[in-house]
């Protein structure tokens, strides 16, 4: 629980610290275009990352299983232009059905 | 035109409401199932206040991760507020203390809505949009911690895949052109490699490098 609390802290200072950065310090200088340029890359990045490992990681190795399934209804959802939360639902239920009915 | 207002801010935000109170309240259910219990997510959308982010740091921490590698996967999310702020900067007027509150009020949404061409922003607009958005993420993450525990076993209920799909959610809007496309694929193929060797929370930060291919232009 004591990490939890620590995560909590940490990404609160942390990210009160880079939105106030901005407005407090700057008078609106902007970025060098090359700065810019990485930073608009770093969401994607981590999104993709974040998608791989939640949906074949398993601790230290790799499977595929039925979230698999959940994901890809998830990516139809989405070409429909679904909402988020019904794309997320969808998700956990069409991974829920799979492990019922497996 | 007459300028916009705080109202007309509050006003903009309202077709969004639904759609930011389902996503506040995945987040209070996918903290509490990743082990965050119903307080500390609650006080997460309270101090954080910025969905992603608060995401990743649940995910990795709830796959094993350490807490080091929890709060890079955020920061690293949230450090696009930094040229966002700069961005929002010459328009938030007053005092210090008064731009650093308004500062907190900046997410993806409001400052979209407080957008007014030609790199103008709105503060009234950036504030009612925000405090609004505000309200919203932290009632809706209550309802979804304390809620949680009615739902059972995470597994079963697939929520283990909620998260994918959430990212993926996330993604595709910000994925504009090629580059993006490349840099996702490339950070997700970055964490599948190391993740059968690097401890759990480790392979995303280091998929982050995968944005170095903005340097090449």
């Amino acid at each position: 629980m004591i990490e939890v609390w620590l995560v909590v802290a940490l990404v609160g200072v942390g990210t009160v610290a880079i939105k106030s950065a901005g407005p407090v310090l700057l008078g609106g200088r902007p970025l060098p275009p090359r700065l810019a340029g990485v930073i608009d890359l770093l969401a994607p990045a981590l999104f993709g990352a974040l998608i791989a490992v939640q949906t074949f990681g398993q601790g230290q190795s790799l499977a595929v299983d039925e979230r698999v399934i959940g994901v890809a209804v998830a990516g139809l959802a989405i070409w429909r232009k679904a909402p988020l939360i019904v794309v997320v639902i969808l998700a956990a239920a069409a991974t829920g059905i799979a492990r019922a009915v497996s | 035109m007459a300028e916009r207002t705080f109202r007309d801010g509050v006003r903009a935000m309202a077709p969004l409401l639904v759609a930011v109170l389902g996503f506040a309240i995945s987040f209070g259910v996918l903290a509490r199932a990743a082990g965050f219990g119903w307080l500390a997510p609650i006080v997460m959308s309270a101090t954080t206040f910025a969905g992603s982010a608060q995401f990743a740091s649940v995910s990795v921490l709830g796959d094993g991760g350490t807490v080091a590698a929890a709060v890079a996967a955020a920061l690293l999310l949230n450090l696009r507020y930094g040229p966002i702020g700069i961005s929002v900067a010459p328009w938030l007027t007053g005092s210090p203390w008064t731009r650093f509150l308004h500062a907190q009020l900046v997410v993806d949404e409001s400052w979209a809505i407080a957008a007014e061409g030609e790199g103008k922003f709105n503060r009234r607009v950036l504030f009612g949009a925000g405090l609004m958005l505000y309200v919203a993420w932290v009632a809706g993450t209550a309802v979804g911690a304390i809620l949680g525990r009615a739902l059972g076993d995470p597994a079963t209920l697939g929520l283990d895949a909620a998260f994918a799909a959430l990212f993926l959610g996330l993604l595709v809007p910000i994925a504009k052109d090629r580059r993006h496309v490349v840099a996702a694929l490339l950070g997700a193929g970055i964490a599948l490699a190391l993740t059968p060797f690097a401890p759990a929370g480790v392979p995303i930060v280091a998929a982050s490098a995968a944005c170095l291919l903005g340097l090449r232009r």
